[in-house]
């Protein structure tokens, strides 16, 4: 269970205004719930997820993950409870270790790094098993720099070691953005079939509406740091991503409008 | 004989450096200048324990400690206080130059006439070479040899099963991509701190054996040797090709002692030893430009 409780992260733009990119946000995930964030460029969905992973520091509002009160643990901290799947395949795997080597790195997440043996035969099998049950053939690479895998594959060997220990919660930060349509559609059913076999906590950033629509039991659409759409159940299933697409077209309309009435005024009385 | 076997020799010591900007360059991504003044530092703490009668063996462990004081210090500038890589190693280095003149009390201390480790290896390899038909010249300098080929290889696998290990993976990984181990719970500050300590104890054990194999401590040889160190690894991935951890490591070594031996081509062949740093860093430079060259736009990498 993750609780977000009043978070506000703001940036102050040099010379410009203070932009409030998490504004007083408050958010409650039961356990084993699959949440999808959408939202426009520049609504404040990454910051939201930052926030949660660590990599963005709250200003005011605190953070609950698993019954453990974590609002300052640093980024490090908090991998002991949270996985994470980052939108550049580079980013989360590392490149010049082998595929084994980068699930053993994913094996001790959250424990203390021993001096015992990294890569032994009992990690190799689980390995070859737990991959080849996902991507039937990428077993066959555990010895091969990770480097030399496609986008789309490195993407399911980081959600496989994100998940290799069973996270508290899952954070996916549009992890499919950089890949072509083929092989996103293979990392978003890998995505889907983990996060049911384990009945993970899960919280999707994305930016494509079908898998908005698609995926998920609950969907949140942000908006200028706010969560402007909150919807479960029976809604979120029936949502397609035609309803999606008006929705943010009715956000822009308003954005346009509001633009224009604040050059309106500049020009008024400036 | 002799040259050849000497060379050999010191390029195996340098070989420490070229092994210690391995880790800290190529699996940490970090151009450690504290080499430069971590090699001075080795040599000269190695030199004033010998002068005042510790055991060699202590002196060279001393030297080696205080080389990897150096590289925490660096990366602690960097990791806590946000210097740029580069400037904490000039930093350091900087105020290593001070240091090493104080320590040592001035710019250079024979140790011609101190007991040192390689004259106890010397003592313990030599006498069974000369039965064995050597003359007692050539039987010393095998004996210096082959102790240094001892040292670098325990170097080498200690290094190579230290990087196998949970922590050593997690390190390397963490060197590699530092977002990819920070979410996976590791603390790449720290792991930084623990790489760069262990390069320059390297760089400051292969100091201190060359101070104790060339028989004096100067102030000043620690310069170049990062320069010295990248040459070596270039020099060695140019040999073998792409390889894994062991083959690298190796490589690297055996980059070392080929370069030691080009330089001395070269000198024999005619080149103004006031050259010799200049030529290194031009190795370097043409190492570092080449593969762009080769594989134009094919690897481009756009971080």
């Amino acid at each position: 269970m993750l609780e977000l409780t009043d978070a506000l992260v703001s940036f102050a733009s040099p010379g410009g205004p203070v932009v409030r990119a998490v504004d007083g946000v408050s958010l409650t995930l039961p356990a084993g719930s699959f949440v999808v964030v959408i939202g426009t460029n520049g609504s404040g969905k990454s910051t939201l997820l930052g926030s949660i992973a660590g990599t963005v520091r709250l200003d005011r509002g605190s953070l609950r993950l698993a019954g453990h009160e974590i609002t300052h643990w640093r980024e490090y901290e908090r991998a002991r409870l949270v996985g994470r799947v980052f939108q550049d395949p580079r980013a989360g795997t590392a490149a010049s270790l082998t595929v084994l080597e980068n699930i053993a790195v994913a094996a001790c997440r959250g424990q203390r790094a021993g001096l015992r043996w990294a890569t032994g035969r009992q990690l190799r099998e689980e390995a070859a098993q737990r991959l080849a049950a996902i991507v039937p053939g990428l077993e066959t690479r555990l010895d091969q720099p990770i480097g030399s895998l496609s986008g789309g594959q490195r993407q399911i060997v980081t959600l496989v070691m994100a998940t290799w220990r069973r996270p508290e919660l899952l954070l996916l930060d549009e992890h499919t953005a950089a890949l072509d349509p083929a092989a996103a559609d293979r990392v978003i059913q890998a995505t889907s079939r983990i996060i049911h076999e384990q009945g993970l906590t899960a919280l999707m950033v994305t930016h494509s509406l079908n898998q908005a629509a698609a995926l998920g039991d609950r969907l949140l659409l942000i908006h200028r740091g706010r969560i402007v759409l909150d919807v479960q159940g029976a809604v979120k299933r029936r949502l397609t991503a035609e309803d999606l697409a008006d929705r943010f077209d009715a956000l822009r309309r308003g954005d346009q409008l509001d633009d224009t009435a604040a050059r309106t005024l500049a020009e008024a009385y400036v | 004989m002799i040259t050849l076997l000497s060379t050999w020799t010191f390029g195996l010591a340098l070989a420490l450096v070229a092994l210690g900007v391995f880790v800290s360059y190529r699996l940490f991504s970090f151009p450690d200048i504290t080499t430069d003044g971590s090699f001075a530092l080795g040599a000269v703490v190695t030199a004033v324990l010998l002068t005042v009668g510790i055991d060699p063996l202590l002196a060279t462990l001393g030297g080696m400690v205080a080389g990897g004081l150096a590289g925490c210090t660096t990366a602690l500038l960097h990791a806590s206080l946000g210097i740029e890589r580069l400037l904490a190693g000039i930093l350091v280095t900087t105020a290593l130059a001070s240091v090493n003149l104080v320590v040592l009390g001035r710019s250079n201390v024979p140790l011609s006439t101190t007991h040192t480790l390689l004259d106890r290896a010397e003592a313990t390899l030599a006498p069974p070479l000369e039965q064995a038909g050597l003359s007692a010249v050539v039987a010393g300098e095998a004996a210096q040899l082959i102790f240094m080929i001892a040292i670098v290889a325990v170097a080498i696998v200690a290094l190579w099963v230290f990087f196998r290990t949970q922590l050593g993976t997690a390190m390397r990984a963490g060197g590699d991509t530092a977002t990819m181990a920070r979410a996976l719970g590791r603390d790449t500050g720290g792991m930084t701190l623990a790489g760069l300590s262990i390069a320059n104890s390297l760089t400051a054990l292969s100091g201190g054996l060359v101070a104790q194999y060339q028989g004096f401590a100067d102030v000043q040889m620690g310069i170049g040797m990062v320069v010295w160190g990248m040459a070596s690894v270039f020099l060695g991935a140019a040999l073998v090709g792409p390889v894994r951890l062991g083959g690298a490591l190796v490589a690297t070594a055996a980059g070392s002692v080929t370069f030691r031996l080009l330089v001395a081509a070269a000198l024999r062949a005619g080149l103004d030893p006031d050259w010799l740093k200049a030529a290194t860093a031009v190795v370097v430079l043409t190492a570092l430009v080449a593969p762009r060259f080769f594989s134009r736009g094919s690897h481009a990498r756009t971080h």
